[in-house]
């Protein structure tokens, strides 16, 4: 089935880019760097944060966390014991296997969608899709809930591989309500931000900074919005992003982590990941690509979760070894899952009836398989849940109030769909 | 060997003569050197052995994941399996109770063919761990591993002279390895079998299939080509033909109207004619091309998609793997 992802999200990153680039001109000339013992004070704020690894197409459940081998479904591959007694993944995933104890499985999502964009915009708000309706993606969420008030980095940030003909869905990113703040920074290619034209010329940009103050100001006192208030503070983020521009260099880390993680773009991105986790960004998402194997799934799967396993298992084990897992909320998501019938050209196709998501770190109870599907993966038999359940257990697990309102101008909103709640039995 | 017979067949005539219905949808089959059975593997942990005779199956037990390759000793009383779970199993084709005689751990991850040398003495396999190594037939003794392929190998072959072999990887690349002590050789990289999907950011490619021209002089290798969407399968189903000896690509066998899909199969009919077995969403087919040209001569639609066969040792008839469950026998005919 050909992909039906709307368009148009690329446009959305050049502009966000653009803005922000201009953004940078304008702060070059500031001087208003951080110091590092500043920094150094925001990692001990130690506030939660979330990283979600978001598994694009639809990576297959029966190839990574529900597997059901030797049934009329289950494919060619074994299971593999994991360091939790008892459970057993897909042999796909030797490494990973190896974290399971910080880990854990939802093996019963039910979301009744078979659609991509329908399937990211559900798993990523929480929410029903309906149609004129704009509810705030996770990563805006986390980013307005979990940003201490002090931080001054962006705080949801995207880290993925340059667009293809393939739809960007960083447009599923939206802030919604929240407003434009708490839109998404996207990172391309594991490229940090390019500082280079205000560095060479830190007088011009010192200039047309303080002209766009100027005006600024002189609107605001006519007229102040939301929006207004986002650029403005967009300007002055990007200040603080020049002045902490190493927090996205991930050449920065030692060549032996670099070598660790290996040369696929994916391990870069982890790689990166953990970086900005260690610099207290709020939400960081690292997508990987692309999992929707309508033809030859088995062949695409080890190719795909080849470049998966290792870096993946590897930034868990770091996060755990420094500490950071007490902290951070991990989430290995897609937009559903795949049909356990095996079409003729060795295929899987697109379902959500019964699939798997991955959560650890804060808030988790490690090593917990939640749910259950029958002997071959075709429907759910314990603990049906959806988007929305994975929505609040997220923010819930994160030490948000996930039953709570957020209050934006005068009007409040339900930070998560008010008809579901978290999977209680998972939380710590 | 050409006899008058197959020399006069006219592949126009093929038709379906027996079907025979499993439960799982099937993977691979293999004709029985001595014509008693057809076996075949499906999406279960079995091989199965159709008895030609009897119209009845029989299952044999010993694979941890599905089998995907299948050989026998050229006097039937070995039967090779090569499973996706890394094994070579040795077998006795015809026991009433079927167990496994030797079992192999041959490569890490799938063992993606097995073959017999023309003179019956070795086997070779290749897989997912970028070897080919070549066996014993009689006790299972690893004679030789080669290594040099970058990715996964998808085929192997022997030469006639049972000394030599070829392979064919994911991305295409053709390689040639001596039992007598001939350095290996990159023959060459088949282009039209191998793409990289820069949307799906994935290779697709690899001989899905290997044959060697009953002459001896070309290596066909069937696959996809000219991919546009990996991950829907969108490419042409193709057989390239190499020249053994110049190691040059000869031409790429199509079907008139371009199936969309792969080319699961292939095998050269001493009667001069080669056929390439199809599916995808084309449906299934068996295509013909005979002589030298590069024009399809005739392509028979098959019920459903195939996904491998085999030719009986007399060459009159073809045992397709079907995708629906089925085991179906088609009749080649004489003209």
């Amino acid at each position: 089935m050909k992909h039906s992802y709307a368009c148009g999200s690329a446009e959305h990153d050049v502009h966000r880019r653009a803005f922000l680039g201009s953004s940078i001109l304008g702060a070059a000339g500031m001087g208003e760097l951080l110091t590092t013992s500043a920094i150094a004070e925001q990692f001990k704020a130690s506030h939660k944060q979330v990283l979600n690894i978001f598994l694009h197409g639809g990576v297959s459940q029966l190839e990574t966390w529900d597997p059901k081998p030797n049934t009329d479904t289950g494919g060619p591959f074994r299971t593999i014991p994991t360091s939790v007694t008892g459970t057993h993944i897909c042999e796909l995933l030797p490494h990973t296997a190896r974290q399971m104890h910080h880990l854990s499985v939802v093996r019963s999502l039910d979301t009744k969608n078979g659609n991509h964009a329908r399937g990211v915009v559900e798993m990523t708000t929480g929410r029903k899709e309906i149609p004129g309706t704009d509810y705030p993606h996770l990563g805006a969420v986390t980013a307005k809930a979990l940003t201490p008030s002090s931080f001054t980095l962006p705080s949801h940030i995207l880290v993925r591989q340059t667009a293809g003909k393939r739809n960007v869905e960083s447009e599923f990113h939206k802030p919604a309500y929240l407003g434009p703040r708490y839109a998404n920074m996207a990172i391309y290619d594991a490229k940090p931000p390019e500082f280079g034209a205000a560095k060479k010329n830190p007088q011009t940009a010192q200039r047309s900074n303080r002209l766009r103050e100027r005006f600024n100001n002189r609107s605001a006192r006519r007229r102040r919005s939301a929006d207004t208030a986002a650029y403005n503070f967009s300007f002055d983020q990007a200040r603080q992003l020049l002045a902490q521009r190493d927090a996205f260099d991930v050449r920065k880390e030692s060549k032996q982590d670099q070598q660790r993680y290996g040369t696929s773009l994916f391990g870069t991105h982890c790689l990166l990941a953990r970086r900005l986790l260690e610099h207290g960004i709020p939400y960081v998402q690292v997508n990987h690509a692309d999992y929707d194997t309508h033809h030859e799934n088995f062949n695409f799967h080890i190719e795909q979760l080849g470049e998966f396993d290792l870096p993946f298992s590897l930034l868990i084990a770091d996060l755990a070894e420094r500490g950071m897992l007490e902290n951070t909320l991990v989430c290995v998501m897609s937009e559903f899952g795949r049909t356990p019938k095996i079409n003729k050209t060795y295929g899987r196709d697109h379902w959500g009836t019964a699939w798997s998501v991955l959560l650890g770190g804060t808030g988790i109870q490690p090593g917990a398989v939640v749910g259950k599907t029958n002997k071959n993966g075709t429907e759910v038999v314990e603990r049906v849940v959806d988007h929305g359940h994975i929505f609040h257990t997220i923010l819930q697990a994160a030490g948000v109030d996930s039953k709570g309102d957020f209050e934006v101008g005068d009007r409040r909103f339900p930070i998560a769909d008010p008809a579901k709640d978290a999977i209680t039995e998972l939380l710590v | 060997m050409t006899t008058n017979a197959t020399a006069a067949m006219d592949p126009k005539q093929t038709k379906l003569i027996k079907e025979f219905k499993h439960n799982r949808p099937l993977t691979t089959c293999f004709w029985d050197p001595l014509s008693r059975y057809v076996f075949f593997g499906a999406e279960d942990h079995l091989i199965h052995r159709f008895d030609l005779s009897s119209g009845q199956a029989s299952a044999f037990t010993g694979h941890d994941s599905w089998v995907r390759t299948l050989a026998a000793s050229t006097d039937g009383k070995t039967l090779y399996s090569g499973g996706y779970d890394g094994r070579l199993i040795f077998w006795e084709a015809a026991a009433s109770q079927p167990k496994p005689l030797r079992t192999i751990e041959a490569h890490q991850g799938w063992v993606r063919a097995v073959t017999l040398s023309p003179d019956g003495k070795y086997l070779a396999t290749c897989g997912n761990d970028r070897a080919v190594k070549v066996w014993q037939a009689s006790d299972g003794q690893m004679v030789q591993e080669f290594s040099g392929h970058e990715t996964h190998v998808y085929n192997v072959v022997f030469q006639h002279d049972s000394q030599g072999l070829v392979s064919c990887d994911h991305k295409g690349v053709v390689k040639t390895w001596s039992l007598n002590g001939k350095p290996a050789r990159e023959l060459l990289r088949v282009e039209a079998l191998h793409g990289y999907d820069t949307t799906f950011r994935a290779d697709i490619g690899g001989a899905r299939d290997i044959a060697i021209r009953s002459d001896g002089t070309q290596l066909a290798l069937s696959g996809i080509s000219k991919v546009t969407n990996a991950f829907a399968g969108v490419g042409e189903a193709v057989v390239a033909l190499v020249d053994l000896s110049k190691g040059t690509l000869d031409r790429v066998l199509q079907p008139k109207d371009k199936i969309k899909g792969t080319m699961w199969g292939v095998a050269h009919h001493p009667a001069g004619f080669w056929i390439g077995l199809s599916g995808g969403s084309g449906g299934g087919s068996l295509g013909f091309w005979k002589g030298d040209t590069s024009d399809e001569h005739f392509k028979l639609q098959l019920k459903n998609d195939g996904r491998g066969m085999s030719i009986s040792p007399d060459h009159q008839r073809v045992a397709v793997a079907h995708a629906d469950a089925h085991l179906r026998l088609y009749q080649l005919q004489s003209a």
